[in-house]
């Protein structure tokens, strides 16, 4: 075996799954910013109402679309311990 | 010494046959069947020769042996141990726990009668 | 024009669909063809009946009036789904190890399966929800009235009260038909989710529709909108921060506890995948539901005339186009997204009210007999107030129609139920994250942030002089200002609900702080915290001192009466399976205790199930330090485990595998030389008595009187007799055993097996009276088999019925029944029941249970039944809890094919 090149890591695998985990964990927060940063900009009494909704539609889809690369990811290296649910009581009540 | 014998074996076909054998000998035989009771029935009869049969109900015969043993009273009764399995190692059983005398079934009558006589003198 | 008979038939043809639909997905499951109905589409699909038709219609409306406001609306839901593994996941992992049927399951259960709680959350959902099916029946009949005014003559308003009662009839006649097919409320209602899916995409095509035709059919295009939007009198956005804060954060609290949501998002759920999907399609969904809502609202009020009710623009716009067709599709979105919110809401509290209203009251009511929990079927009686509970939801909902005379007060009522039923939120989150929650807590905020609420916004919403008078509502009852409903403390002058969200939410949180920080909680609060709060996926705490030696039996009769016989025994018997045992009594492990009592809160709620089980096992009488023990070591336990997690896991389970393969061999040898030894026995026990009485014949015959030489020559022949059957019995035991045996299959019916066997033991049992009790019409059934051995085993167990029967009338009843392709014929006496422990053992070879030799047998009888049943297919098992001895035969039934291929 020749030594590794890289710096040696542990479970790197599982290392990338909890930081997927927070990501997660980190998109509402971002969600509830963007959703309430208009607040801020509101007094001054500025904005118009179609610029207003392009803005909310557009990080709305960019939530969901950070959302759906962020849930794939985390189902991916999930196979293994998708097992959790699926071995879970209601299975053998057939 | 007395001849009083106590057989303890659930057939009742054995206990036919062993209690015609040692009667027609001379014995006073009296018999058990169980192996729960059976010390009580010992204490009761006073033997003077222990006939015990491995395989009883409620209690094995190599655990009456052992109470027999550590009995103050009864410790020096001569027993002759019965089984049917025929296996070393119940006999080396019999032995540890102190039994006088090992008989695998089936076994002749006149060895048994044998076996019984020398025990008793013993 | 679109005449009422056409818009009648479309609606009725629509619903038939749905009904076909459901019927058909029902089937489709009961065959086991259901697996799509777990797929994360389906799921997601179902979470849309969060879009009412108060968001169908009302969001046009709110738009109109209120600008971007209406979209706080799906921002809220967005913000929990996208951080699903915050709340959601807890919460599903929750639901589903708990089995828990409803959000008042859930809170009861939390706070150590509180029935005073799962009571207050049911009367607040229902309080909350009937105003809202109210509001969709209206939104119906309203839409009904759309294309009514366009007719001149015909259909007037009174008609539409009877629209809307057949209306609530039908949704109740289709909840009831497919929401109550089965008593588990957590198998999936396959019917009821496949048409709510269909419903989903019906309102979510309808509104894209309408939206594209605004679009690009009445306006150019997209900068003919922005203009239009620009020019319109909503061209600034004029927020109110504290609402768009407020309704952002209700609607994602309501998201949470709305009854009908928690149907579909914890109860109905499936898998972990299924929610990951939702945390980003369910957001689709609500953002493709509201892309369209402000062109159409900005249109609207350009195109149509002063005046016209901007709620129903979606329906309105078409129709000013002369697009019928649009205008038609339009409805039937409006009508799916009323009928399935009714419907899942409808389920929904039907199932906390008969948890948590009827079935405690019948419990009560029966408490004077203890066995009352064991006697009657209690399964039909489950099913029986479900089905009352939804007819009288939806009729309370239709009296509330009726008599709010369904004007604006309606229209208010969404937020207003929102706030509702909001209240359960501190009691939920705390409850999943706070192990410091308590029953005492959760209790005061409950009614606390319930009786603000409706003091503060639901009775004002009955509108002036309602409930409430308008001198009260000016000037505060008694003329106390600072006690003003909408105004209390002086805090005046802001919205409505914004005001009672503040207060109400307010007086919840810090009531439930406190009183959960002043309380103490009962050891079974710790233990449900405990669970709850470190709710991990593999790991939950064993309750290992708490359970006595419970009747596995008694346990047996009790479920047998809740979930019917088929699905009890097949539970118990998978569980035994599980502990390595035959049969159908796994021991009462603490782990199958728990198992059973969820299994059965998935049937009455975790309340009652508790309740049930605590008699039989006798959980009841543990005293409290030991619970409180057991609540310590637990917590420890799930702490310790918390960090070793992962490793453990694993190298546990290889040592489990290793040990039990060890276990095996240890078994399999000690087997060996226990049958060597058995058999040595059982030959040279009868060899002895010959060999006795041959040698006193042969010496001593002289001596003997005839008589003794007759009786010692019987021996000999008896003994002998007894050594051949044996050597027979051992030779087909080894012949079975070693898969020499040759079998004859042919078709043959059941009843003549089992009348050959019938014959057989009255020829040689003769004397004793035995009387064989027989379902002769059910045992028609055609075979495919080996007669001969079929005969066999029927005949041993008949004739062990005779022999072993002590009973002063033996009777045997042999009782057929067909389950999943499989005969079974049960032979039940009414002699002694086998004793638990020794009915392992009635299995293995030389057994006998009564101590006498005089049956005559060796103790094979059995294990040879048990053999032959094994290459027939099928299987023979001790059947527990008949009152007498009972042995169950199962066998495949005919399938020459499935034969011949094997």
């Amino acid at each position: 075996m020749r030594p590794p090149d890289r710096p040696l890591f542990v479970a790197r695998e599982s290392y990338r799954r909890s930081r997927i985990i927070d990501a997660i964990k980190l998109v509402p927060v971002l969600g509830a910013l963007l959703f309430l940063i208009p607040i801020l900009n509101m007094s001054s009494g500025s904005a118009t109402t179609f610029s207003g909704l392009l803005y909310l539609f557009l990080s709305w889809l960019g939530l969901i679309g950070l959302s759906a690369y962020l849930a794939r990811r985390v189902m991916q290296k999930d196979v293994g311990s998708e097992g959790e649910m699926a071995e879970s009581p209601d299975k053998d009540a057939q | 010494m007395g001849n009083q014998v106590l057989l303890v074996e659930d057939e009742p076909n054995i206990i036919e046959a062993v209690g015609f054998i040692l009667a027609r000998d001379g014995w006073a035989v009296a018999t058990h069947a169980n192996g729960e009771t059976a010390m009580d029935e010992i204490r009761r009869v006073c033997p003077d020769v222990l006939v015990l049969d491995v395989m009883l109900p409620g209690r094995s015969g190599f655990e009456v042996l052992k109470d027999l043993r550590a009995d103050a009273d009864l410790h020096a009764l001569p027993v002759l141990m019965l089984t049917a399995r025929g296996q070393d190692k119940d006999r080396d059983l019999a032995e540890k726990l102190g039994a006088t005398r090992f008989m695998t079934k089936p076994f002749s009558n006149a060895d048994l009668l044998d076996a019984v006589r020398k025990i008793a003198t013993s | 024009m679109v005449s009422f008979n056409l818009l009648a038939l479309v609606s009725f043809a629509y619903v038939a669909v749905l009904f076909g639909v459901a019927f058909w997905a029902d089937k489709q499951a009961r065959k086991g063809k259901s697996s799509w109905l777990r797929s994360p589409l389906i799921y997601t699909l179902s979470l849309s009946i969060y879009c009412t038709a108060w968001t169908f219609y009302g969001a046009v409306g709110y738009a109109a009036r209120s600008g971007l406001e209406y979209l706080t609306i799906y921002l809220g839901p967005t913000l929990v789904l996208v951080g699903w593994w915050w709340i959601l996941r807890k919460l599903v992992h929750v639901g589903r190890a708990q089995r828990v049927t409803s959000i008042a399951d859930l809170i009861s259960s939390r706070y150590g399966k509180s029935n005073l709680l799962g009571v207050i959350v049911t009367l607040m959902a229902v309080i909350g929800t009937t105003p809202y099916i109210a509001l969709q029946l209206q939104s119906v009949t309203l839409s009904f009235s759309v294309f009514a005014a366009d007719q001149q003559a015909g259909w007037a308003r009174p008609d539409l009260n009877i629209t809307a009662f057949w209306i609530a009839a039908g949704l109740a006649l289709f909840t009831i038909l497919f929401g109550t097919r089965s008593l588990d409320v957590n198998e999936r209602h396959s019917g009821v989710v496949t048409a709510i899916a269909i419903e989903a995409v019906v309102k979510l095509v309808a509104l894209l529709a309408v939206g594209i035709f605004v679009v690009w059919g009445i306006a150019g295009g997209p900068a003919e909108i922005a203009e239009a939007i620009e020019t319109s009198q909503m061209a600034t956005w004029k927020m109110d921060g504290a609402r768009w804060v407020s309704i952002t954060f209700l609607s994602a609290a309501a998201f949470l506890t709305l009854p009908r949501m928690f149907q579909v998002l914890v109860v109905e759920n499936a898998n972990e995948r299924q929610l990951a999907t939702a945390s980003w399609a369910f957001p689709l969904y609500l953002l493709l539901m509201s892309l369209f809502v402000l062109p159409i609202a900005v249109m609207g009020l350009k195109t149509m005339p002063e005046g016209a009710n901007p709620d129903l623009f979606v329906l309105t716009l078409p129709l000013s186009q002369n697009r019928e067709g649009l205008a038609m599709l339009s409805f039937l979105g409006g009508f799916s997204s009323a009928t399935s919110m009714v419907i899942v809401a409808a389920i929904a509290l039907s199932t906390m009210v008969s948890n948590h209203i009827v079935m405690p009251l019948w419990l009560w009511a029966r408490r004077a007999n203890p066995g009352a929990s064991q006697s009657g079927d209690l399964r039909r009686f489950v099913l029986i107030s479900r089905r009352l509970a939804i007819g009288g939801i939806l009729l309370l909902g239709y009296a509330y129609y009726r008599f709010s005379g369904g004007g604006a007060a309606l229209a208010a009522i969404g937020l207003i139920s929102f706030t509702g039923v909001a209240q359960v939120l501190p009691a939920l989150l705390g409850g999943l994250f706070w192990r410091g929650a308590t029953r005492t807590g959760a209790a005061a905020g409950l009614i606390s942030g319930f009786v603000l609420w409706a003091y503060t916004l639901y009775l004002p919403s009955f509108g002036a002089d309602g409930i409430i008078s308008s001198k009260m509502l000016a000037d505060g009852p008694w003329g106390w200002g600072w006690l003003r409903p909408q105004a209390l403390f002086g805090l005046g002058g802001i919205d409505p609900v914004v005001h009672a969200l503040f207060w109400s939410m307010i007086a919840n949180t810090t009531a439930f702080f406190a009183f959960s920080l002043g309380s103490f909680p009962t050891p079974l609060e710790r233990l449900q915290s405990a669970q709850f709060v470190h709710a991990l996926p593999q790991n939950t705490p064993s309750r290992s001192s708490l359970i006595g030696s419970g009747g596995a039996e008694d346990l047996l009769v009790l479920s047998q009466r809740i979930m019917g016989p088929v699905q009890a025994q097949t539970l118990f018997e998978n569980h035994a399976k599980r502990q390595g045992k035959d049969g159908y009594l796994p021991d009462p492990t603490p782990d199958f205790i728990e198992r059973l009592e969820r299994e059965l809160a998935g049937l009455v709620g975790a309340a009652t199930a508790h309740a049930m089980i605590g008699p039989v096992v006798g959980g009841v009488a543990v005293s409290v330090d030991d619970l409180m023990a057991v609540a310590d070591e637990a917590q420890q336990v799930l702490e310790y485990s918390t960090r070793l997690e992962a490793q453990s896991e694993e190298l546990s389970r290889t040592a489990r595998q290793l040990s039990s393969a060890n276990d095996k061999l240890t078994q399999l040898s000690v087997q060996k030389d226990a049958f060597l030894s058995q058999i040595s026995h059982e030959l040279r026990t009868p060899m002895t008595s010959i060999r006795a009485f041959s040698e006193i014949l042969a010496e001593r015959e002289q001596a003997l009187t005839p008589d003794e030489r007759h009786k010692y020559a019987t021996i000999i022949q008896d003994e002998t007799i007894r050594l051949t059957r044996l050597l027979d019995d051992l030779l087909d035991l080894s012949v079975l055993e070693n898969g020499q045996v040759s079998l004859d299959f042919q078709p043959v019916y059941l009843h003549d097996v089992i009348d050959r066997a019938e014959v057989a033991c009255m020829s040689f049992l003769g004397a004793q009276k035995l009387v064989i009790h027989r379902e002769k019409g059910n045992e028609a059934i055609s075979l495919y088999t080996d007669t001969g051995r079929l005969a066999q085993v029927f005949i041993n167990l008949v004739s062990n019925a005779a022999k072993y029967n002590r009973a002063a009338a033996p009777r045997l009843d042999i009782r057929i029944s067909l389950r999943e392709g499989r005969v079974l014929v049960d032979l039940i006496d009414n002699g002694d029941v086998i004793p638990v422990e020794k009915r392992a053992l009635i299995f293995e070879k030389f057994s006998r249970l009564s101590d006498q030799a005089a049956a005559g047998s060796a103790g094979l009888g059995l294990a040879i039944c048990r053999e032959i049943m094994g290459k027939l297919g099928g299987r023979v098992d001790y059947l527990p809890g008949q009152g007498g001895a009972a042995f169950r035969v199962t066998l495949p039934l005919s399938d020459p094919k499935i034969r011949d291929n094997s």
